[in-house]
């Protein structure tokens, strides 16, 4: 909810806001020039002082003004010449006509009011609203997301539209906070909404005395130069009239002959105020925060397209649900954890046969659960699970969001996920006992459906259609994944003479036949996935695509894997057997948080058999140097030390800083890798201290090993996994 | 920028509730090409002994700023039911505001004044730049002003 409130009206407006935005960022590096072209105002100079001395210059003089920008300015009229000049404040001479330029002033205007007169200032008072609503539910996501306020400084994971989201968003919030709250206040000021100070002139009688030099007058000797605002000088037609002095404590009205203040008016706390915001709005007088507001608006066009990339992401990832009443209204509300949008499709099923069958029916990301949700009658859950039984995606905050909400909706528990692994559908288990231990009647016991099987999933329908009392036909077909054409290129095979086949495959898009050359590969990075589908499995549907770890990025040109072939495995099979020329249907998943971090700490790369494939195309991608030390494992040096060649070459080229192998089956150092990790235990944890990343890759029982051996040499530090992992110093890649 | 009124109920004082005694008075204010945000505008009446009679019209919708056409200010005390009803956009630079009024006709060639007051933001106050009387002898004769004011003229 809150992160459709951040999204649409962000997209909405980001043109409207560009514009307010950028025009801020031209006119915030005014203050700082300003003050470079604007001479000083002696700390002792008072208002008489500046007075006499424009008034020897200028007899006709009508006002003196201390404007906004810093400049002293004196409006004058003597017969034929008339003008405005500006003043230096250290000796009242003229420095010339005072104009402010076509260009600001247009800018200016662009800036309140696009140029739109009353209507535009309107608009840019939504605007500032809209920029008000942005920051704080911005910085609430953000918040959300990184683990709660305390931890909206931790780094930022994710893709790199998600990246630059965030950090800029939340370099940029404080600033734009400012300038929204200041610009609305003197939006409301403009339209009349805050409390008018009725400029009652007191009545006051003038001693009608000859008029005294400016100079002696004592009601201007007692006020000091840098708080004027505004001196109005006597009409001198009128020897009734008087000086009138604004100035920063309030208004004085001075006799011009015996230069008594006749009356003072101070400064009303609504006035003192407006000074205040429009400091703050405009940074005159404060060059240094308006430059910092400056620097944060210029990141609102950045965070506009990002936003708009992040949007549109989202929203060509997750299938589209129609007919998808409100959370109140609904009397059935399905929620979804989903890692890939497989479970998406699901859930568009159920909530399509179940509208069919007469309900209202309300689908949500698992991440979004909130009271509303937990109030309807009946609450759905289809959840996949991810890696070691963890939450997917958009369920990672369901368990501990619905610890602070109430209700206890009739609920039923449906798992998605892969027998086949050690934690089948542990998320969902986790899920159905946390809205037990709530007290939640259970329409159904929680069940399970394998790898995506449309009949299991259509036999749970048909038991929840039975509690509903009417029936209830899930017919699934999964939407398959855009896949797209690849060709193999090159094909390297090792460790046949140890029983472990792996190949090396590289592949790149078809020849384009008007080019003559490969044509574009999609975007990944090295660390991202690559999901094949086989081919031969009946309907497109129902073919379960594979994933395998990228080794290479869409710079090297070709889309390089290492498989391991599987005994009965079908996908793994199919590869191992293909020959050059010959193509495969793919489509990348992105990967972002089994990546380096950023910057140049050192890292520390821990992998076995095929699971080097990412590693070393983290090492290919390290022009920059930064320190690298891979750790891996083999069978034999002699058949299947994959990248042999390739590794030596890098550490030539210092891309990669050491190299530690293990061969398991080499009969006199028959090692793993984890043993070599035991033995380099104090290195490691020197490198740890320093701030490195340990990314590992390979099958689970090395990944468990690597855990065991890595715990005595972090804790020392006082550290653990599980506390490197939740930093993202610590992540895998593991199958 | 114009503004053609009909005969408006405006300042009670000023304009004749019986139109047989009344004639029709075009006020036309033509602004120099000055080239800033737009000009407030005032013009309003004086007798022949120099004192407020009312005001004709204001360009120019923030009472804020008001202080700045001083003269005016001065006279009619700044009170918002001076202008109540006959208040409107400020005039851009270069532009001209015409209004028609029906006046009564004991206040033509009585003394009466117009006198006209600009300001601009960022720019100059000019209180009574224009002052012309309210004379036959003076309809349709443009007169320059000191400030804003390219050419200001009194029709009957």
């Amino acid at each position: 909810m809150l992160r459709r409130l951040h999204g649409l009206p962000g997209i909405a407006l980001a043109l409207v806001l560009a514009v307010t935005a950028l025009t801020g960022v031209v006119l915030s590096v005014q203050p700082a020039l300003d003050r470079a072209a604007v001479p000083a105002i002696p700390a002792a100079a008072s208002v008489a002082d500046v007075a006499a001395q424009v008034a020897a210059r200028h007899p006709g003089v009508s006002a003196i003004r201390l404007r906004a920008d810093g400049s002293l300015t004196a409006a004058f009229d003597e017969g034929g010449t008339r003008g405005v000049e500006r003043i230096d404040p250290a000796t009242g001479a003229g420095l010339g006509p005072y104009a402010v330029s076509d260009t600001i002033r247009f800018i200016t205007n662009l800036h309140r009011a696009f140029l739109l007169g009353d209507a535009g200032r309107v608009g840019a008072a939504i605007g500032a609203l809209a920029m008000l609503g942005l920051s704080l539910s911005g910085l609430l996501l953000l918040a959300r997301r990184l683990g709660g306020m305390s931890a909206l400084l931790r780094p930022i994971r994710g893709t790199p539209a998600q990246r630059w989201h965030g950090e800029l968003g939340r370099l940029a919030a404080v600033g734009l906070l400012l300038s929204s709250l200041t610009g609305l206040w003197m939006s409301a000021g403009t339209f009349g909404l805050l409390p008018e100070t009725v400029a009652t002139t007191p009545a006051v009688t003038a001693s009608g005395g000859a008029p005294a030099p400016v100079g002696t007058l004592t009601g201007l000797n007692t006020v000091k130069l840098r708080d004027l605002r505004e001196l109005t000088f006597p009409d001198p037609a009128d020897p009734t009239d008087v000086f009138t002095l604004v100035a920063a404590d309030g208004e004085r009205l001075v006799d011009a002959a015996t230069g008594a203040t006749l009356a003072m008016t101070p400064a009303t706390t609504l006035e003192r105020m407006n000074d205040l915001v429009r400091t703050l709005h405009t940074g005159r007088g404060a060059w240094v925060l308006g430059l910092f507001l400056g620097l944060a608006s210029a990141m609102v066009p950045v965070l506009g397209g990002t936003g708009l990339v992040l949007w549109l992401r989202r929203r060509a990832a997750r299938p589209r649900i129609t007919a998808n009443v409100p959370a109140r209204a609904a009397d059935t509300v399905i929620l979804v954890g989903s890692e890939g949008n497989s479970t998406w499709g699901f859930a568009g099923t159920l909530h399509k046969a179940l509208v069919a069958a007469g309900h209202k029916v309300h689908t949500a990301a698992m991440n979004d659960v909130s009271a509303a949700h937990l109030a309807a009658p009946r609450v759905l859950v289809l959840a996949a699970t991810y890696g070691e039984g963890a939450a997917p995606q958009s369920a990672r905050l369901f368990l501990s969001r619905l610890a602070k909400l109430p209700g206890q909706p009739a609920v039923a528990v449906l798992g998605f996920g892969d027998r086949s692994f050690p934690h089948f559908c542990r998320f969902a288990r986790d899920v159905a006992d946390a809205l037990d231990a709530r007290g939640c009647p259970q329409l159904l016991p929680m069940k399970r459906v394998d790898r995506r099987s449309p009949q299991e999933f259509a036999q749970w329908g048909h038991d929840l259609g039975d509690v509903l009392g009417h029936d209830l036909t899930l017919t699934h077909v999964a939407e398959p994944p855009k896949t797209t054409r690849l060709v193999l290129v090159g094909r390297e095979l090792y460790g046949e003479a140890v029983g472990a086949p792996v190949a090396i495959l590289r592949f790149t898009a078809p020849v384009d036949p008007r080019t003559g050359a490969p044509g574009p590969l999609p975007a990944f990075e090295a660390g991202d996935l690559v999901g094949i589908v086989p081919p031969g499995q009946g309907r497109p549907g129902d073919a379960m695509p594979r994933f395998y770890s990228l080794a290479s990025s869409t710079r090297d040109d070709v889309l390089e894997i290492c498989v391991r072939l599987r005994e009965g495995g079908l996908c793994s099979t199919f590869l191992h057997g293909l020959r050059p020329g010959e193509g495969i249907d793919a489509f990348i998943r992105e990967n972002p948080t089994f990546r380096p971090a950023k910057g140049r700490g050192p890292l520390i790369l821990i992998g076995a058999g095929a699971g080097i494939g990412p590693l070393a195309g983290f090492v290919r991608a390290n022009a920059a140097g930064r320190p690298v030390h891979l750790y891996w494992g083999g069978r034999s040096a002699a058949s299947d030390f994959l990248y042999e060649h390739e590794l030596a070459q890098h550490l030539a080229e210092r891309r990669l800083t050491t190299l530690r192998t293990a061969f398991s089956r080499d009969a006199d150092e028959s090692a793993y890798v984890q043993d070599r990790i035991a033995a380099d235990a104090p290195r490691l944890r020197e490198l740890v201290k320093q701030g490195a990343q340990i990314l590992v890759c390979g099958g689970r029982d090395m990944a468990e090993a690597v855990t065991r051996a890595l715990e005595p040499v972090v804790r020392p530090l006082g550290l653990d996994l599980p506390t490197l992992k939740s930093s993202g110093r610590y992540v895998e890649d593991v199958y | 920028m114009k503004f053609v009124l009909p005969a408006v109920a405006a300042t009670a004082t000023l304009l004749s509730p019986v139109l047989a005694e009344a004639r029709q008075v075009t006020f036309e204010t033509t602004l120099k090409p000055y080239g800033g945000n737009g000009a407030y505008v005032v013009l309003y009446v004086t007798d022949a002994a120099g004192a407020y009679k009312g005001t004709l019209w204001m360009a120019g919708g923030k009472a804020k700023y008001y202080r700045h056409l001083s003269d005016w200010q001065r006279a009619s005390g700044g009170r918002p039911t001076e202008i109540d009803g006959i208040t409107g956009a400020s005039i851009g630079s270069g532009k001209t505001l015409k209004i028609t009024l029906d006046l009564a006709d004991a206040m033509i060639d009585a003394g009466y004044q117009v006198h006209v007051d600009t300001a601009v933001e960022d720019g100059m106050d000019n209180p009574s730049e224009v002052v012309a009387p309210l004379a036959s002898a003076a309809s349709g004769k443009p007169v320059a002003g000191k400030g804003y004011v390219k050419s200001f003229t009194v029709t009957f």
